[in-house]
């Protein structure tokens, strides 16, 4: 089953597009990333550079690195897992209807963005308004991302009818549970959108709700994270034991980990809206205790991945209660598989401070310190661009040599590009979130603030903390930099061996067969009431105590757009 | 499941769980609120400060691009205020520097909190959500005396 496969041509060439695409608009995306911390460090002390304006770019910033980058990866991914595990092809004209919508969304969004009418952040809260083009890009991405998931749907029946005595393997029920939360995700998005943003960009409405539609957006962008976040997981799970040379620690707890966010991904949006008005402080309370729930499966999955680590070492010759840990590969410069090993393991370290950091953030009491301050981001980057980002290019990377049939090109610069990244990341991370807690603001052009007579803030040690991450983020840049390079002569390398597709998978050391995680369904279900029970009432509160909509405003004026 | 997971489980609960005490008694016995839901204030247009009492203060701020309403406001160590922020425009943010007072001010809603400053000296307020290309001069001072 583990073996080499080949798939179709047109099949290929899909994956092919939907992985270099947006690996492409990642250098953009990357770019202004450097860019940023020049700014909030004083370097740069303007509006815009070099043709791009502070919050443009940092719209760009957002929009690409989190949301196409990562949307086109899980779809790309997910085609690849179905054809690899279940050994079936999704239906070829859907697929290709699929991504066709996904690259016309993110071009008609970057026209919007790149031609300055959609400086609006990745988060586009209204009333600011964007060009009707940014929403209707957004929504193409998106419904782009539902048709590739469900063509996948008939696949796996199909399977499950054909192999009825056999468990799901692991990546299959990860990828759903990636798209469920998707799903469960972009609905309250849909109608956000749809319902509400586009009509009134198109000035067929005059006014917005605006705390409905904040709410609505935050409903899907906790779960946006766990569609993040997934996909890595799947890696750690399946791919990490048997790249560093071991065995998956425990079957069920991958399957009961994967279930777990689907009922508790959606119903802790309120996290992200603790200092909102318009919300009862109870319901709050509510959906804090829901996400300090999800951190069991994160604790779980931290056990599961040190303890198949554990095994890898053991069985490499590794002894004592820690020394094993000098026993991994983590300076393997192969170029078949194991060079995956350094990216997962640097991800992990990095995740290790995002999900302590996280609990702070999502701690109702200790969330008013760090609130929107550059803490945030210097969280968010050991996340989504810890575990998440590093896995994905790691597998982008992977997928696209084997496809091509060419073999990873400089093995030993590839090696130092996640250490590099990880080491920016922490210098980045320690330096904002210090900032942060002394109060500097995130989403702010700081070498503007620097001009003026503003706070001291601006001047002083959280100031200095910020230059640290000059230098993060200048090791990350680097760090990227050593990646493209890799990634391109790679892609220009002679042809060594037929394209194929091919996963390492792990082997289980304890396989159990327990029934309550083998079907999606009551999961499902629970999280239709979780959610039901948790957003219904606050939806109302937002309702009952807001007193007017909102007419547009542009970024540039005070006056609401005609 | 092995033995090993079960424990890990049990302790990871109880972690959590102590976690949860230390929140609780936050909110109890640190007095640490969140902001609420609130239907009796309508949101006002411009910016007030009303004295109750000599230690009873109530001010309610506007934010709008690009500034806040009032800009600069005195009041005595150890007052208790009430704060209502609203927005006039877009999404704006509400950080006293150096305290737990940490609001969004939304238009259409009013936001609240209570705050007692027991250390004179001079507050900055900071706007920390983007709203729009004067975003980063948006501030306003509190002189506690
Ligand atoms: C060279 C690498 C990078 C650097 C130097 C960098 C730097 C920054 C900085 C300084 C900010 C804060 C800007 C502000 O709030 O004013 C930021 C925001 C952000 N970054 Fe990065 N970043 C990098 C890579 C990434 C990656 C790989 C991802 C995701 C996969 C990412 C996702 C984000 C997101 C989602 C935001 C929030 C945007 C917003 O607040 O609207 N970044 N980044
Ligand atoms: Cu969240
Ligand atoms: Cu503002």
């Amino acid at each position: 089953m583990m073996e080499k496969m080949k798939i179709e041509k047109s099949f290929r060439r899909l994956i092919l597009i939907e992985l270099l695409f947006p690996i492409l608009l990642l250098v953009l995306g990357i770019y202004h990333g450097f860019i940023q911390v020049l700014y909030r460090a004083g370097v740069i002390q303007s509006t815009s550079f070099l043709g791009l304006d502070y919050y443009q770019g940092l719209t760009l910033h957002g929009v690409v690195n989190a949301i196409v980058f990562t949307t086109f990866f899980a779809v790309a991914f997910g085609h690849a897992l179905i054809l690899f595990y279940l050994k079936k092809t999704p239906h070829l004209l859907f697929s290709w209807i699929s991504g066709g919508l996904m690259v016309l969304g993110t071009l008609l969004a970057s026209y919007a963005i790149l031609s300055g009418k959609a400086s609006v952040l990745y988060t586009f809260y209204p009333p600011l308004k964007a060009h009707p083009l940014f929403y209707i890009g957004a929504t193409l991405l998106v419904i782009g991302s539902w048709i590739a998931f469900f063509a996948w749907i008939p696949l796996y029946r199909s399977w499950r009818k054909e192999n009825a005595n056999q468990k799901t393997p692991l990546a299959i029920v990860g990828i759903f549970s990636t798209f469920l939360v998707w799903l469960m995700a972009t609905l309250p998005l849909a109608y956000e959108v749809l319902v509400m943003l586009i009509p009134w960009s198109l000035g067929f409405v005059p006014t917005v709700n605006v705390m409905l539609a904040r709410t609505l957006f935050w409903f899907f962008g906790h779960p946006l994270v766990y569609f993040w976040l997934l996909p890595a997981y799947i890696m750690f799970y399946v791919m990490l034991p048997k790249v560093s040379g071991g065995k998956l620690y425990s079957d069920f707890a991958g399957r009961f980990v994967f279930m777990c966010f689907i009922i508790l991904s959606a119903p802790v949006g309120l996290h992200h809206q603790f200092t909102d008005p318009a919300i009862r402080s109870s319901w709050k309370w509510f959906h804090t205790v829901l996400t300090f729930g999800i951190a069991i499966p994160s604790f779980m999955t931290f056990f599961t991945l040190c303890a198949s680590l554990e095994y890898a070492a053991k069985s490499r010759g590794g002894t004592g209660l820690l020394r094993w840990w000098t026993k991994l590969p983590y300076f393997n410069k192969d170029n078949h598989e194991q060079w995956l090993f350094p990216y997962f393991i640097s991800g992990l370290i990095l995740f290790s401070f995002g999900g302590i950091t996280g609990l702070i953030n999502a701690s109702y009491t200790m969330n008013s310190v760090i609130h929107n301050t550059s803490w945030v981001p210097g969280h968010f980057h050991t996340t989504v661009g810890g575990p998440v980002f590093l896995s994905f290019i790691a597998m982008s990377l992977f997928m696209v040599a084997r496809l091509l049939g060419k073999e990873i090109q400089f093995p030993k610069l590839n090696m130092w590009v996640p250490y590099l990244w990880m080491v920016g990341v922490l210098t980045f991370s320690i330096g904002m979130s210090v900032a942060g807690i002394y109060g500097v603001p995130r989403r702010t052009n700081l070498g503007i603030s620097y001009m003026t007579s503003q706070p001291d803030i601006f001047r002083g040690l959280g100031m200095l903390w910020s230059n640290m991450s000059v230098l993060g983020g200048g090791l990350m840049s680097l760090s990227m930099v050593f990646f493209f390079f890799v990634f391109i002569t790679t892609l220009c390398s002679k042809k060594k061996m037929e394209g194929h597709l091919y996963f390492p998978t792990s082997e289980t050391y304890y396989d159990e067969n327990i029934s309550f995680v083998q079907n999606f369904k009551p999961w499902i279900i629970i999280a239709i009431v979780l959610i039901v029970i948790a957003y219904g009432l606050p939806l109302y509160d937002v309702i009952q105590a807001t007193f007017y909509g909102s007419a547009g405003f542009t970024p540039q004026s005070p006056l609401p757009t005609p | 499941m092995p033995k090993a997971e079960k424990i890990i489980v049990f302790c990871s609960s109880i972690l959590l769980i102590l976690f949860f005490i230390g929140m609780i008694y936050a909110v109890r016995e640190l007095n640490i609120l969140l902001p609420t839901c609130i239907t009796s204030v309508e949101p006002f247009k411009t910016g007030k400060v009303i004295k109750h009492t000599e230690d009873k203060y109530e001010i309610q701020y506007v934010a709008r691009m690009w500034n806040f309403d009032p800009a600069v406001v005195e009041v005595p160590v150890g007052a208790t205020i009430d704060f209502y922020v609203t927005s006039l425009d877009v999404i704006h943010g509400f950080h006293i520097l150096g305290t737990n007072v940490n609001l969004m001010a939304v238009p259409g809603t009013v936001n609240y909190i209570q705050k007692k400053f027991l250390k004179a000296g001079e507050y900055s307020i900071l706007c920390h959500e983007y709203c729009g290309m004067g975003h980063q001069m948006m501030s306003a001072k509190i002189m506690v005396k």
